[in-house]
C-alpha cells in the first residue's frame, strides 16, 4: 500500500498514512501521462539512433573510414 | 536581522514515500524556506509543490540547464526535481523553495532552486519563479512527485523566517 508523510506542524508529529481515493487517482493519472510521455521519449532516442546509423553506413558506402566518420 | 526558525522537518524511512505534507503551519513567521534533498523511484525527476493541497491556479517561469543544454520556458503546475532511480546511488538532489510573505491576502510567488546530483555530465539545474494565484494564507505544503516515490533517506526541512 503506498502511503504518504503528514507533518503537524503544530505537534511536529510526523504520521504514515494512506493516500485518499483522490490521491490515489490523481497518481494513476500521473503514471498513465508519464507512460505516454516516456514512449515518446524513448522512441525519439531510438529514431535518432537509426538515422545515426543509416547515415553512418551511407558515409562508409561512399568510402569514408570509421576514423573519418567519428571525426565528422 | 533575519532569524530561521526550524518549524518541522522529515526524513523518509526504508518505505519510502508517495508525497511529503506539512500541515498546519502557523502565520507567525514573515516568509518560509523549504529545504528539499529528495530522491524519487522514477526516471522522471519533476516533484509537484502544491499549497493548501490545491493544484490549480498554478504556473512557473525557468531558466534551466539541462546537461549543457541551456534554455527557458513556462509550465503550468508548480514544480521542483529529484534525483532519478537512473542517476548515481545514493545521491540526492538540493533544492530550495522560499516563499515571502505566505501569510499574506497577495498571490504567492516563490523561488527555487533546484539541482539534481549525479556523477556524470547528464544533470539537470533550474532557477524557478514558481506562483499560485490564491489569497489565501498558506498552511499546508505538499511535494509530490510525478512519477514514482520518494526513497528513504529523503528529507525535507521547513523554516519559517522572522524579519525582527
Amino acid at each position: 500500500m503506498t502511503t504518504k508523510l503528514i507533518v503537524d506542524c503544530s505537534t511536529g508529529v510526523t504520521t504514515e498514512v494512506e493516500l485518499t481515493a483522490e490521491e490515489i487517482a490523481e497518481r494513476e493519472a500521473m503514471a498513465a501521462e508519464y507512460a505516454v510521455q516516456k514512449a515518446q521519449e524513448d522512441a525519439e532516442v531510438a529514431a535518432k539512433a537509426a538515422a545515426k546509423a543509416s547515415a553512418e553506413a551511407k558515409l562508409a558506402a561512399l568510402g569514408l573510414s570509421a576514423d573519418e566518420i567519428a571525426a565528422l | 536581522m533575519a532569524t530561521y526558525t526550524l518549524i518541522s522537518s522529515v526524513i523518509v524511512g526504508s518505505g519510502g514515500a508517495a508525497n511529503i505534507e506539512f500541515t498546519s503551519i502557523p502565520a507567525t513567521y514573515t516568509d518560509l524556506l523549504l529545504k528539499v534533498s529528495p530522491r524519487i523511484s522514477s526516471t522522471n525527476g519533476t516533484v509537484y509543490v502544491d499549497y493548501n493541497s490545491s493544484t490549480s491556479n498554478q504556473s512557473w517561469n525557468r531558466l534551466y540547464n539541462s546537461s549543457g543544454s541551456v534554455g527557458a520556458d513556462t509550465g503550468s503546475r508548480q514544480y521542483i526535481t529529484a534525483v532519478t532511480s537512473d542517476y548515481t546511488a545514493n545521491t540526492f538532489g538540493s533544492t530550495e523553495i522560499y516563499i515571502p510573505n505566505y501569510a499574506s491576502s497577495n498571490n504567492k510567488s516563490s523561488l527555487v532552486d533546484t539541482v539534481q546530483e549525479n556523477n556524470s555530465s547528464t544533470n539537470l539545474q533550474a532557477l524557478v519563479a514558481n506562483l499560485w494565484s490564491n489569497s489565501a494564507a498558506i498552511t499546508a505544503i505538499r511535494i509530490v512527485p510525478f512519477s514514482g516515490t520518494f526513497v528513504q533517506y529523503s528529507t525535507a526541512y521547513l523554516y519559517g523566517i522572522s524579519n525582527a
